[in-house]
C-alpha cells in the first residue's frame, strides 16, 4: 500500500491538531478542574423532597469549603424550584440539581452551567459568578407538552 | 518481491508528472478552517463562568 | 476497481425492483417529514400556529423518526444493493428473498412506529429516552425496523460471500466492500439499541416491571447513536470515493486507502458514544475523555477521505491541463448534477466536520450540549452532505434501475435543486449554529421564556430559520418532481452506473482488509475496553429505578 508524500505531510499535521486539541482539554479538564459534571452520587427520585440537600432548594452561604455558596435546584415538568434567584457577584457557587420525574436539561444560557439532570442522579457543578446580569436558565432536554415553558431566572448582582 | 519494487518505481514517475501542489495547499486550509473555528469556541468556553 | 471486467455493467432487474421499492419508501418519507420540519420552523419563528391540536413535539417526532431513520436505513440499504449487485454480478435469488422479507419487516415496522406517532401515544421524539414511556407497539415497531435492516444487510453480505468463494485470493469490489463495511458496522451497533428496546422498554411499557434503569437505557442509545451518524455518512463516502471520480472522468485515488479509511471508520465509530453523554451525572469523567481520545480517531479516516478527493479532482484537472496552484478546480464538470450535487455535499462537510470535532471536546461540549447548534450541526452532516450526496445519487441510480435517462432538463433542475439547498441551509443551519452559542435550547416550541432579555435575542435567529426552512421545503419539492419523472416518465434508455477505476490498478488492495475474524476482532475488543468497566460501574451504582411518564400532550 502505498501512500503519496503529500497524505503523509497532511495527515502528520492533522494528527498533530488532533493531539493538540485533547492535550489542551485534557490538562484544562483534569489540572485545572474543569472537569464537564460527573458528581457520580444517586438519590431516590421519588424521594427527593426529603433528601437533603433537595429538601431546601434555593442559595445557602456554607463555611469550610472550597465554594461559599451552594445553589440547589429541583426540576420537575415543568418548572424548577427556585424560580428565581440573586447571586452576588464574584461568589463561588456549587450548582446542585436534580429531577423528581423524567430527563431535564440545566442550562444557564451564556454560561458553562450546563448538565443533563436524570432521575436518580445529582448533577453538580462548581463556577465563580464573575459577570453581573440576567442569566436565563432553560430546560434543553425534551420533557414533555410544557417543555419550552420551563425555565429560571438568576440575577447576578453587585 | 521484484516486481513489486517495479511497480513502485513505475508509480513514482506517475507522481513527478502530475502535482499535488493543489490538494496539499486545500488541505492544509481546510485544516486552518478547523483550528480556527475550535480555537473560537474554546475562548468561548475559557471566556464564560 | 481491478475486477470490474468481471462484474456485470447493469443492475440486475430483479435486484432494480427491489432497490426501487426501498426508494419509494425513502421519498415518502422525505415528503412527510420535510413538511413536518417546515412546520417547525415556522411554529418556532412565532409568527404561525399548528391548528387542529396537532402538537408541536408530534411533527418533531414525525420530522425525527422519518428523516433520520426511515429516509436514511430505507435509502441506504436500497442503495448498497444496488451498489452490491453492480459490482458482484447481480444477488442470487436466496439473497434477493432475503432482502425482500428484509424490506417487508422494515416496512411493517414503519407502519407501527408511524400509527402511534400520529395516535399521540409516542410523542418521545427519535431517541425515545426513558422514563418517557411510549406505547409498546412504538418499540415493537422501531424493533421491526431494526430487525428487517439485518435481513436487508444480510442479503448484501450473502451476495459478497458468494462473490469470495467465487474469486479466491482476489480482493472484493471496492464498493461491495464498502457496503458490507457499513453493514457490519451498523449490525455491531444496533445491538445496543435492540438490548434496550428488548430487555428493557418493551417489557416496561407491556407493564411487565415498573421501573427502568435510565443511565443503562440512555448508554444502550448511545453505542448505537454515534455508529448511526456513520451509518449515514459511509454511503456518501462510497460516492465520493468510488463513483464521483468516475463521472468527472477521473481515477480513484487509491483503492487500497479507501478501504483502509472504511476500516478505520469500522473500528472506531463505535467506541465513542460517552461523547454524547459528555454532560451526564452517572458516568466517570475519566471514562468520558478516553471514549474523547477514540472520537478524535475517528476524524482520521476523514482527514483521508479530504486528501483523496482532492487528490482525485486535482490529477483530473492537471491531465485537462489545468495549471497552477488551483487551476483544476475551474475544469470539474459543474453543469453536471450527478457532481455537483454531491460536490456541494461535500463542501458542506467541511464546516460540519468542524463542528463535530468541537461537540466531542469534552468540557467544551458544555458550551453547546443540548442547544439548537446541535441541530443546526446534523443538518449540515446528515441534512446537507449525506441527503445532497444521496439526491446525487438517486439522480443516476433512478433512471439505471427503471430504464430510462437523466434528461438534461432534470439536470438542470437538479442542479437548481441543490442550489436551493444550500441557500435554504445557509439560513436554517447557520442561524442555529449562533443561536446554540448563544444559549437557544434544541427540540423546543416557540417561547418568550417569560419575557427573558436573552431569550428575545433568539428570536431573530428563529425567523431565518423559519425563512431558511421554507427555502429547504421548496427544494424538497423540486427532488420529488425530479424523482418523480425518473422514476415514471424520463424518457427510456440507458442511464449508466458509474463505477471508477483505481489511479493504478496493478497496486492490488492487501488481502488483510478481508480478513473479517481479524477486523471484528479488533471491533469488540475496542469495544469492550471502551464499555465494559464504565457500564459495569453504571449498573452497580445504579439509582434506584424509574417509573415511566407520559407528559406529552394527548388527543
Amino acid at each position: 500500500m502505498h501512500m503519496h508524500k503529500f497524505e503523509k505531510i497532511w495527515l502528520t499535521f492533522g494528527i498533530s491538531c488532533l493531539v493538540i486539541f485533547l492535550a489542551v482539554i485534557g490538562v484544562s479538564a483534569f489540572y485545572l478542574g474543569n472537569k464537564p459534571p460527573s458528581c457520580l452520587t444517586t438519590v431516590n427520585p421519588e424521594k427527593v423532597d426529603q433528601t437533603k440537600p433537595f429538601d431546601k432548594p434555593g442559595l445557602h452561604k456554607v463555611e469550610g469549603k472550597d465554594w461559599d455558596y451552594e445553589l440547589v435546584y429541583v426540576a420537575s415538568a415543568f418548572s424548577y424550584n427556585p424560580a428565581k434567584v440573586e447571586v452576588p457577584l464574584g461568589a463561588k457557587v456549587k450548582v446542585i440539581a436534580t429531577t423528581k420525574d423524567v430527563i431535564h436539561g440545566f442550562e444557564m444560557a451564556g454560561t458553562n452551567i450546563n448538565m443533563m439532570l436524570e432521575p436518580g442522579y445529582v448533577s453538580e457543578y462548581t463556577t465563580t459568578f464573575d459577570k453581573a446580569g440576567e442569566y436565563l436558565i432553560v430546560c434543553n432536554e425534551y420533557c414533555g407538552a410544557g417543555h419550552h415553558l420551563m425555565s429560571s431566572m438568576i440575577e447576578v448582582v453587585k | 518481491m521484484a516486481k513489486a519494487e517495479l511497480k513502485t518505481k513505475q508509480k513514482t514517475e506517475v507522481e513527478d508528472s502530475s502535482s499535488l501542489k493543489g490538494t496539499l495547499a486545500s488541505v492544509f486550509l481546510l485544516g486552518a478552517f478547523l483550528i480556527v473555528t475550535w480555537a473560537g469556541v474554546y475562548y468561548l468556553f475559557v471566556d464564560r463562568f | 476497481m481491478v475486477n470490474s471486467a468481471a462484474a456485470k455493467v447493469k443492475v440486475d432487474p430483479r435486484d432494480a425492483k427491489l432497490s426501487m421499492a426501498h426508494f419509494f419508501v425513502a421519498f415518502s418519507a422525505l415528503a412527510l417529514g420535510g413538511l413536518m420540519g417546515l412546520l417547525q420552523t415556522l411554529v418556532r419563528s412565532g409568527k404561525w400556529e399548528l391548528p387542529w391540536g396537532i402538537d408541536y413535539y408530534q411533527i418533531l417526532t414525525v420530522h425525527g423518526v422519518l428523516m433520520g431513520l426511515v429516509l436514511t436505513t430505507f435509502f441506504i440499504m436500497g442503495f448498497q444493493y444496488a451498489a452490491v449487485s453492480r459490482t458482484t454480478g447481480g444477488h442470487s435469488n436466496a439473497a434477493r428473498r432475503t432482502g425482500w422479507i428484509g424490506f417487508w419487516v422494515m416496512l411493517i415496522g414503519t407502519l407501527m412506529a408511524a400509527t402511534m406517532v400520529l395516535l399521540k401515544e409516542a410523542s418521545v421524539l427519535y431517541t425515545f429516552y426513558a422514563p418517557l414511556k411510549a406505547h409498546w407497539i412504538f418499540y415493537l415497531g422501531l424493533t421491526f425496523v431494526v430487525v428487517g435492516s439485518w435481513l436487508d444487510g444480510a442479503a448484501q453480505i450473502m451476495t459478497y460471500a458468494r462473490w469470495r468463494k467465487n474469486n479466491p485470493g482476489q480482493p472484493s469490489p471496492l464498493l461491495s466492500f464498502m457496503a458490507v463495511i457499513n453493514t457490519v458496522m451498523w449490525i455491531v451497533a444496533t445491538l445496543g439499541v435492540a438490548a434496550t428496546v428488548l430487555f428493557q422498554l418493551l417489557p416496561w411499557s407491556l407493564g411487565l416491571v415498573d421501573t427502568v434503569d435510565v443511565l443503562v437505557s440512555r448508554t444502550l442509545f448511545w453505542y448505537f447513536g454515534h455508529p448511526l451518524v456513520y451509518f449515514w455518512l459511509l454511503p456518501a463516502y462510497m460516492c465520493w470515493y468510488a463513483i464521483i471520480p468516475k463521472i468527472i472522468g477521473g481515477k480513484i485515488f487509491s483503492d487500497s486507502l479507501a478501504r483502509l479509511s472504511f476500516i478505520l471508520f469500522l473500528l472506531f465509530s463505535i467506541p465513542v458514544g460517552f461523547h454524547h453523554q459528555l454532560t451526564e451525572p452517572g458516568i466517570d469523567p475519566a471514562w468520558k475523555f478516553f471514549q474523547v481520545i477514540l472520537t478524535f480517531m475517528v476524524v482520521i479516516p476523514s482527514l483521508m477521505t479530504a486528501f483523496s478527493l482532492f487528490a482525485s479532482f486535482e490529477r483530473y484537472g492537471r491531465s485537462k491541463g489545468a495549471t497552477g496552484l488551483f487551476g483544476w478546480f475551474k475544469v470539474l464538470p459543474w453543469g453536471d448534477a450527478r457532481f455537483i450535487v454531491p460536490f456541494i455535499g461535500m463542501a458542506s462537510f467541511i464546516p460540519a466536520g468542524a463542528g463535530g470535532l468541537i461537540n466531542a471536546s469534552n468540557q467544551m461540549d458544555q458550551v453547546v450540549h443540548n442547544t439548537i447548534w446541535v441541530t443546526g450541526h446534523f443538518h449540515l452532516t446528515l441534512a446537507t452532505s449525506v441527503v445532497l450526496t444521496f439526491f446525487g445519487i438517486s439522480y443516476w441510480l433512478v433512471p439505471h434501475l427503471t430504464g430510462r435517462k437523466l434528461t438534461k432538463a432534470m439536470n438542470k433542475l437538479g442542479i437548481i435543486q441543490a442550489w436551493v439547498w444550500f441557500i435554504g441551509m445557509t439560513f436554517m443551519s447557520g442561524a442555529m449554529h449562533f443561536q446554540g452559542l448563544l444559549g437557544g435550547p434544541r427540540r423546543s416550541a416557540f417561547s418568550t421564556y417569560g419575557g427573558a432579555k436573552q431569550a428575545a435575542e433568539w428570536i431573530p435567529y428563529q425567523v431565518a430559520q423559519a425563512v431558511g426552512g421554507s427555502i429547504l421545503f421548496l427544494g424538497i419539492i423540486l427532488v420529488l418532481i425530479i424523482f418523480i419523472n425518473l422514476a415514471f416518465f424520463a424518457p427510456k434508455g440507458e442511464q449508466e452506473f458509474p463505477v471508477a477505476e483505481a489511479e493504478n490498478p496493478e497496486e492490488k488492495a492487501p488481502m488483510v482488509f478481508e480478513n473479517w475474524k481479524l477486523w471484528l476482532g479488533i471491533t469488540a475488543a475496542l469495544i469492550l475496553f471502551a464499555y465494559t468497566i464504565p457500564f459495569i460501574d453504571i449498573i452497580q451504582n445504579a439509582p434506584p429505578g424509574s417509573k415511566g411518564f407520559q407528559t406529552w400532550s394527548k388527543w
